[in-house]
Formats: C-alpha cells, sequence, structure tokens
C-alpha cells in the first residue's frame, strides 16, 4: 500500500493523558516567561465535592414536613462560647473575606448590601476595612490578617466580629500577592505602602508563632475589644482534625475552615491545584475534633469552598458545619464572568466562565478591579439586590431540602440524612455509599 | 496616682479602667504594681494617660496604643507595643521578639537589648533601642524609623519598604533589598529628634542608615529564589 494513501485505515492522532494539550500550553507558557502562572480563584481540578452526595428524604421510617406550610428555621448564631455579642444570622450563609483592593468599592459596597438584606454578615479582606462596606453591612467581620494591612483599634471595635486568619483554602500556607496595577492611591493609602508596588502579604503573622502564643493573641484582642466580639479563626484546609482542635484550645468562638475550592485574589496556579484537601474532606474531621471536645454546636463550625447551591449549603449542614460562607459565588452572583461581557474577555485571552486574572485588575465586570471607569460599571445597589436574591434562593433550596428530610431547622439535617455517589466521597464524607452501609475506612458492607 | 494592684483585682478590670478613661479625665497618672509577667497589660488604650508598670510584663503590653504613655520599670515579653498607633512605650530593660510589631505610629523605647524581628511590618511607628536588636529586624518594615545604639543581627531590613534604619553598631548582615544609604542633614535631624524623645545619649554621626534598594518592588522571577 502506498505510503501517501489517504484513503487507508490509519492510527488516530492521540492526545497523551499525562501531556494534555493543558499540559503542553503550560510548558511552552513556562518556556516562553519564565515566571509560574498567577491566577485567582480556586482549585479547578475536579475533587469529590458536594455534588457526590445525596439525600434519602423522607420515607416510610421519617416523614417529611409540608414543602411551604410548616416552618423551617434558617437562623444560627455565631460566637456563643465567649463573646458577650454574639452574632445573629438570619440564614446559615455568611460572605466571606474579600480585600479592597481585590475587589473594588462598589463590589465591596455591594456585598454589603446584598449580605445586610439576607440578613447576614460580610467580612472585610487584607487591606482594612472601607466606610463603604461598613455603612452598608449590617454585620461585619473585621479579619485579623498576617500583614495588618489598615489594622486599627478603632475599625476593630466597629466590627461585629474579629476573623483571625491563619490560612485560606487555596493556599495553606502561602501568603499573597496584590499587583502594582491594583494599587490606587488609596489602596496604598489604606496600606502604608508606595503606590503601584506589588504589595506582598505575609504567609504567617508577625507577633504569634503556634496555638499556645494564638492563645495570647485572642486574650489581647478580647481585651481591647471589651470581650464583645466573637472571634473566628479561619484555616485553609488541611489538617482539619488538629486544626479545629488546636483553635478551640486557643479560644476560638468560631472555627471557620476552607476547603481547596476555596478562592484567592491572586497566588500562584501550582499552590492552588496542589496544596490543601478538599472542602467535602474536612468537615467531618473539623466536627470529629469538635464533638470529642464536647465543644460541637458551642463553638460554631463555618464551611467554606466551592459553596454553590442550597444543596450544597444542606449537605455542609448534614455534616455538622453550623454555616457556609460564599465568596466566588458570590462575586458570579454580583456580575463576575457574565456572558455579557464574552468580547472582553476574548481580549484579554480568556472567555467567560473561565476568566480568572483578578490580579490583573482589568475585569470587564468592574468587581476585581481598582481602575475606576471600570469599577463604575457595577451599580452597588443593583449587585446587591442580585446577591440578596441569590442568597434567598440558597436558602428556600436548602429548607426545601431540610423538609424532605422532616427537619423543622436546617441545623437538625444530620450525617444520617446523606448517602454518596462515590467510594471517594463515601470515605470522605464519612456517610454509607449509596445502597449499602458500607462507608469506606470505618466498616460495614 | 492611682494604685492598681494587677494580681488583686485581675486583668480585665484593669483595661476596662484604663480603658475607660476619656481625653479630658483627671486620673492621668496610673500605678500597677504586681504585674508578675501578665499578658495584655495596658492594652487598648486611648486617652493622654500616664501609667507606670511596676515589674516585667508579658506578651503585647501596651497593644494598640493610641495617646497613653505606658513605662514599664522592667522586661517586656513578645509583641509589646504591638500596632501601637501613637503615645508612648517606655521600657527600662529589655523586650523580647516583636517588639513595635506593625506599629502604625507613636515612639517605642527599649532601653535595653531587644531580640528578633524588633520592628516587623512596622507601618510608622518609631521605636529606639537603646541595645542590640536580634535577627530579622524590620523584616518588611513599610515604614517609620528604627534607631538601634548597639548591634543588630542577621538580616537586618531583609524585604524592607520605606521604613528607616539607624544603627550605631555593626551589623552582622543585610536582608534581601536592605542596604546602606547616604546620611544626608534631614536624616541627622530626624535621628536627633528620636534620640532626644527617647533620653538617649548618643550622637547622630556615629549611625549608619540602612533603606531600601527597591529592587523588590516589582514582581520579578529572579528575585524568586
Amino acid at each position: 500500500m502506498a505510503k501517501d494513501d489517504k484513503t487507508a485505515p490509519q492510527t488516530l492522532p492521540r492526545y497523551s493523558n499525562t501531556f494534555t494539550p493543558e499540559v503542553n500550553a503550560e510548558i511552552r507558557r513556562a518556556a516562553s516567561t519564565g515566571i509560574y502562572d498567577i491566577r485567582g480563584g480556586g482549585a479547578k481540578r475536579k475533587v469529590p465535592h458536594f455534588d457526590d452526595l445525596v439525600f434519602l428524604g423522607a420515607s416510610m421510617s421519617r416523614y417529611p414536613l409540608e414543602g411551604y406550610r410548616e416552618k423551617c428555621e434558617t437562623s444560627v448564631t455565631l460566637g456563643t462560647r465567649f463573646a458577650k455579642k454574639p452574632i445573629e444570622l438570619k440564614i446559615p450563609i455568611t460572605i466571606a473575606g474579600m480585600s479592597f483592593g481585590a475587589l473594588s468599592a462598589q463590589a465591596k459596597e455591594a456585598l454589603g448590601r446584598g449580605a445586610s438584606m439576607a440578613g447576614t454578615s460580610t467580612t472585610t479582606g487584607d487591606g482594612g476595612m472601607t466606610p463603604e462596606e461598613r455603612g452598608q453591612s449590617e454585620r461585619l467581620v473585621y479579619q485579623y490578617l498576617p500583614s495588618r494591612y489598615g489594622m486599627n483599634p478603632v475599625d476593630l471595635r466597629k466590627a461585629d466580629a474579629i476573623e483571625v486568619v491563619v490560612g485560606q483554602g487555596a493556599k495553606p500556607g502561602g501568603g499573597g500577592m496584590l499587583l502594582g496595577q491594583k494599587i490606587s492611591d488609596r489602596v496604598a493609602e489604606m496600606r502604608t505602602l508606595p503606590k503601584g508596588i506589588d504589595q506582598r502579604s505575609a504567609c504567617r503573622h508577625p507577633d504569634w508563632t503556634g496555638p499556645d502564643d494564638l492563645e495570647i493573641k485572642i486574650l489581647e484582642l478580647r481585651e481591647i475589644t471589651n470581650w464583645e466580639k466573637p472571634i473566628y479563626v479561619k484555616v485553609g484546609a488541611a489538617r482539619p482534625f488538629f486544626d479545629t482542635t488546636l483553635a478551640v484550645k486557643a479560644g476560638a468562638d468560631v472555627v471557620v475552615i476552607d476547603g481547596m475550592q476555596g478562592g484567592t485574589a491572586a497566588t500562584q496556579d501550582v499552590f492552588i491545584e496542589h496544596v490543601g484537601i478538599p472542602t467535602l474532606a474536612c468537615i467531618r474531621e473539623a466536627v470529629a475534633a469538635l464533638q470529642e471536645l464536647n465543644m460541637h454546636r458551642e463553638v460554631q463550625l463555618i464551611v467554606s469552598g466551592g459553596i454553590r447551591s442550597g444543596a450544597d449549603v444542606a449537605k455542609a449542614l448534614a455534616l455538622g458545619a453550623d454555616a457556609v460562607s460564599i465568596g466566588t459565588a458570590a462575586m458570579i452572583a454580583l456580575g463576575d464572568n457574565d456572558p455579557k461581557w464574552e468580547a472582553e474577555y476574548q481580549a484579554l485571552g480568556s472567555t467567560a466562565g473561565a476568566y480568572d486574572d483578578w490580579h490583573e485588575g482589568r475585569d470587564p465586570a468592574g468587581i476585581s478591579t481598582q481602575d475606576p471607569e471600570l469599577a463604575k460599571r457595577l451599580d452597588p445597589v443593583e449587585a446587591g439586590r442580585r446577591l440578596n436574591n441569590y442568597l434567598k434562593v440558597m436558602t428556600l433550596e436548602a429548607q426545601t431540602l431540610a423538609r424532605a428530610c422532616g427537619k423543622n431547622h436546617v441545623l437538625n439535617l444530620e450525617p444520617e440524612d446523606l448517602q454518596a455517589l462515590t467510594v471517594e466521597a463515601a470515605a470522605m464524607a464519612k456517610v454509607p455509599l449509596a445502597g449499602t452501609t458500607w462507608i469506606p475506612g470505618q466498616g460495614g458492607m | 496616682m492611682q494604685t492598681f494592684d494587677l494580681e488583686a483585682d485581675g486583668l480585665r478590670a484593669l483595661n476596662e479602667t484604663l480603658q475607660a478613661q476619656v481625653q479630658t479625665t483627671n486620673e492621668t497618672a496610673w500605678d500597677v504594681i504586681n504585674p508578675r509577667g501578665s499578658h495584655a497589660i495596658a492594652v487598648g488604650l486611648d486617652a493622654p494617660i500616664e501609667v507606670t508598670v511596676n515589674g516585667s510584663t508579658g506578651y503585647y503590653c501596651a497593644g494598640m496604643n493610641q495617646q497613653a504613655t505606658v513605662h514599664v520599670k522592667g522586661n517586656v515579653g513578645p509583641g509589646a507595643a504591638e500596632n501601637m498607633m501613637s503615645g508612648k512605650l517606655i521600657v527600662d530593660g529589655d523586650a523580647s521578639q516583636y517588639a513595635g510589631a506593625t506599629g502604625h505610629g507613636g515612639l517605642l523605647v527599649i532601653k535595653g537589648n531587644a531580640s528578633s524581628r524588633c520592628g516587623i511590618s512596622m507601618k510608622g511607628i518609631d521605636i529606639v533601642v537603646g541595645g542590640n536588636v536580634g535577627h530579622m529586624s524590620a523584616f518588611m518594615a513599610q515604614a517609620g524609623h528604627l534607631v538601634v545604639c548597639g548591634d543588630a543581627g542577621d538580616a537586618l531590613g531583609d524585604s524592607i519598604y520605606e521604613a528607616q534604619l539607624f544603627v550605631r553598631g555593626s551589623v552582622k548582615s543585610l536582608g534581601a533589598d536592605c542596604i546602606e544609604k547616604e546620611m544626608r542633614p534631614e536624616h541627622i535631624a530626624k535621628l536627633t529628634e528620636l534620640l532626644e524623645a527617647a533620653g538617649m545619649d548618643a550622637d547622630p554621626a556615629d549611625f549608619k542608615r540602612y533603606g531600601s534598594a527597591r529592587q523588590l518592588y516589582n514582581f520579578n522571577i529572579d528575585n524568586a529564589y
């Protein structure tokens, strides 16, 4: 047969599962630029998640509550252990910390508006508290970060709670970097740094190391704020059992665990994808730590990282969390990655839904930017309304699932209401593989 | 003079009492006895009062201070005057790690030596140390002044931003992006002012100035190793 016979049977071109086109493109990009890829967002790789769990609902042995008629409470109180003034939330969904600097002032205001309308809290980020955010947030959590940018006792006392950030899910053990193009005059002034320089956020706190020190740091924060504020300790998901145990030992009122799907404003892609564990894998471990200390529900657990819907909320609560926190989803609700900006996303070499160069400050949606012209595109009132709508829908969905399981409060959901669709999810969530009584690692069949 | 027995009355009562003092208070002088190394003594103050602590303290003495002058007749533990905004902390003895960490303003005077990371992430505070400072002092220092009348340990001013450092003695090593800089008249004037304010008997002409080479201000892969 002639070698150039195009009609002859041939082997199809075959891509490697190891050297995929995506991998090859990254090798070429690295070889060309000499710099690792920095991006925003959380882990994009597929990991076991809440989608791999299902609720069992009511059946012969359980009876459901009537969909719209019977009460299903959603309120939650955070900070009941030591704080004189715990935070009362109407819904168990909070807004995660995102900085002014990473986000525009309009976006921060919108988060405050939406959260307040829904009866929940929002959270500052690295860079301090802005008047817009405080003014529009009925319940504002003030992050206490390694950089201490903008930290001061006046704002500390204005806060409704203090979140000591040890780490975040996108980069447990990593610091941050706000690139110079996002350092406007105002951002620079708030952080006491020159305009236009790349601002590093330290990976560990400057004046304490380890849980014994943290206990004293928390004592100091309580003394400064008259023991009024709930103190949260936020960790990136890595060793949830031990981290939770040590956070409780250090005196936390609330433990926040952020899984690897949790977003960041800017970090190396290799860090985001290869450090930390999935959200699903940390909840039962954290709850086990709280139970062992007899602190479950006394110290509240907030879980974040890839929460998208009321189903995710309900599943996290069923596994033992007291509340969840959303960041990426809240940004999308405001308008991030909206297809209406597709032409502009393409001009930036991306596409709507995949845009993650949040650190570059060129966000067409006006959210992850300090460019005044781009930021003007986001109407904080309208965006706040969208966030409120989204939070309402999530809450209604969580209530729907709770009622189906016969629960009159979403916090009454329990692991027994769940089964897993995959062996991996069953092992991580410690619920049986669907149709069996088998929980991998715990016996059964 | 009001006297407060920390051992008898407890930390909460001390801080609550001192924090309750307002701008126009007549009770401006406070004497704290029996501190016994307690943590978080005189934190979060915000009035022009003078607090004398008769003995040594634990962590975070005078943390987040505003306006007040706190005088410790002893040594201080880690994080003294952390995140101070204004006012003064005067330490007659030595200071442990992270003295003046992240301070935004005010004056911290340590008559003895300071341990490692003195002035870490300082954001406008002035720190005057009569003796030596340990390694990694003024790490990521953003603004303000650190004056060291003795010697400085390893990696002084590593990753420094716009803070200015003055050292009279030797510097074991400079950290990344920290270099010796010319001592111009305005620096001599500032140093003179700081030494006077701290009550230190030292000749400004004996000091060298260090600051940022500003080579790390924008990310460069060649600096990432």
